[in-house]
């Protein structure tokens, strides 16, 4: 049971680490890397709160070990937002919305959204919903979410494939 | 709870899985989306020594459509299945039923060969590949094994597969573009395991009767059943054949209850389901509901 060493690309930048296999993709950000902003409240895949994008794609971060992401490109909320702080129009339609209070789902919805608005730019208000089912929040009610993300794919936020923000 | 320690292998070819498989016995357990495995490994309630990832194996994750099969590799993800054009337009049963398992960032990860192998007795594919009898491939030190869909799972989370054997592949047939189909399931929240889900497959003759229809169950038993021996065929649709179809199959089946449900629950549940899956497949088979 030896360390690893893995080197991957996080929010565009290199970055690398020694990890024991059993570390989680979710504590190797977290700790490791020190980018708190990815959430961890259940570790089974069902809350959300630890949704990054791996190569583009939205997953758990707590359902995949450190070890499996050496080569691959992470995005996390840290690496959403524009180079000077200036909101994604996800973010900004949160925030317009009041899509967030205790702010702690809010990393997973952010991330969940624009894998979301990247595959499918003009969701129906059927598909938001349906995307957002795997995201657990327990103070909006959903519906404020849901109309931010309606005004984030208004305004035409979307990420390229490579998870990189457009 | 975070998982206990363990050692890490990625192969890049299936020789080498299986030769690990085989060395290590049942100390190692094969990771493919994690899914299902990295919960049970969180919760300590699997506790592999080796975990031989599949990730970084080649050949094993193609999804093609040929004159007369769909071929899946066991690593193509659930939401490659809802995705593919193709395999909608030749096969949109499996396409259907990947869809509705758990939430898009999980079917990101969860692959068909994950699924199918771990033979949770309420989820999606496995009932798919029951129902269609799909044709499983697996590859061990021996060699090549075919498995088929209906005999394949024999337990609750078991199957036919040896320890040291890799689920490579699966293959479905098309569906008859004249073939109506239906796939219902009640699941207390969307993305939840299903309690009780159907499927089903009719085709009409020329006579307007059934002249094929193929009905299948899950969550009710501890695999995905078919019910073959229920015959449509021959009989014109109506509600009341169905009604009766649905009295005749909930005779046979013997549903336990649980956390989930009441064994009387998941019995009304398989009545409902059977009678929505025959009638929405009817409809689509007289072209009342599109792909
Ligand atoms: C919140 C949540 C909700 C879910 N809801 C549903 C649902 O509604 N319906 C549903 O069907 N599933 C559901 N799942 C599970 C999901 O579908 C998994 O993708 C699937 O069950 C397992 O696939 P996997 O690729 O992730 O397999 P893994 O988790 O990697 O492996 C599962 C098991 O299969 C074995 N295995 C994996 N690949 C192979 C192979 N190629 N050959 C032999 N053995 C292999 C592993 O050793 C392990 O024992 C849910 C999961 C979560 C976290
Ligand atoms: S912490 Fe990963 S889904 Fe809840
Ligand atoms: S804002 Fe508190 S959990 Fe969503």
């Amino acid at each position: 049971m030896k360390a690893r060493a893995i080197h991957l690309v996080v929010n565009g930048e290199q970055a690398s680490g020694e990890v024991m296999p059993r570390m989680l993709l979710s504590d190797f950000i977290r700790d490791d890397l020190a980018l708190t902003g990815t959430h961890v409240g259940c570790e089974q895949g069902a809350c959300g709160a630890c949704t990054v994008l791996l190569n583009g794609r939205a997953v758990r971060s707590c359902l995949t070990f450190a070890v499996q992401a050496d080569g691959a490109s992470i995005t996390t909320i840290e690496g959403i937002a524009g180079p000077d702080g200036e909101l994604h129009p996800v973010q900004q339609a949160l925030r317009d919305r009041h899509g967030l209070q205790c702010g702690f789902c809010t990393p997973g919805v952010v991330v969940t959204a624009c894998a979301l608005l990247r595959d499918d730019p003009q969701p129906t208000t059927q598909a938001i919903r349906e995307g957002l089912s795997g995201n657990l929040c327990r103070c909006t009610g959903y519906q404020s979410i849901i109309e931010a993300i309606e005004q984030a794919a208004a305004v035409g936020a979307s990420t390229s494939a490579d998870g990189t923000v457009a | 709870m975070k998982p206990s320690p363990f050692d890490y292998h990625a192969p890049t070819q299936l020789s080498e899985a299986i030769g690990l498989l085989s060395e290590l016995g049942d100390e190692a357990k094969l990771l493919s989306g994690g899914q299902s495995l990295v919960p049970l490994m969180n919760m300590r309630l699997a506790r592999p020594e080796h975990v031989v990832d599949l990730n970084r194996v080649t050949g094993l994750s193609d999804l093609s459509v040929d004159q007369d099969r769909v071929r899946v590799g066991a690593m193509v993800r659930h939401r490659q299945l809802e995705r593919s054009a193709e395999l909608v337009a030749a096969n949109p049963l499996v396409a259907a039923a990947a869809s509705l398992i758990a939430h898009f960032q999980i079917r990101e990860r969860g692959t068909i060969g994950g699924s199918l192998a771990h033979a949770d007795p309420s989820a999606e594919l496995p009932l798919v590949a029951c129902l269609l009898d799909a044709d499983i491939e697996a590859q061990g030190p021996s060699g090549v094994r075919r498995l088929t869909g209906s005999e394949f799972f024999t337990s609750v989370f078991t199957t036919q597969l040896d320890e040291s054997e890799v689920l490579t592949g699966v293959a479905f047939r098309h569906l008859d573009p004249a073939e109506g189909w239906a796939f219902e399931e009640v699941a207390r929240r969307h993305g939840d395991f299903a309690i009780v889900a159907t499927a089903a497959t009719t085709l009409f003759g020329e006579d307007g009767r059934y002249a094929a229809a193929g009905l299948a169950i899950a969550g009710v038993g501890a695999v995905p059943q078919r019910l073959d021996a229920i015959s449509l065929v021959g009989e014109l649709p109506s509600d009341r054949l169905w009604r009766s179809v649905a009295a005749e199959a909930s005779s046979r089946i013997s549903p336990q209850g649980d956390i989930h449900a009441t064994a009387e629950d998941r019995h009304d549940l398989a009545r409902t389901l059977i009678i929505r899956s025959l009638s929405r497949a009817t409809q689509r088979a007289k072209g009342g509901d599109p792909r």
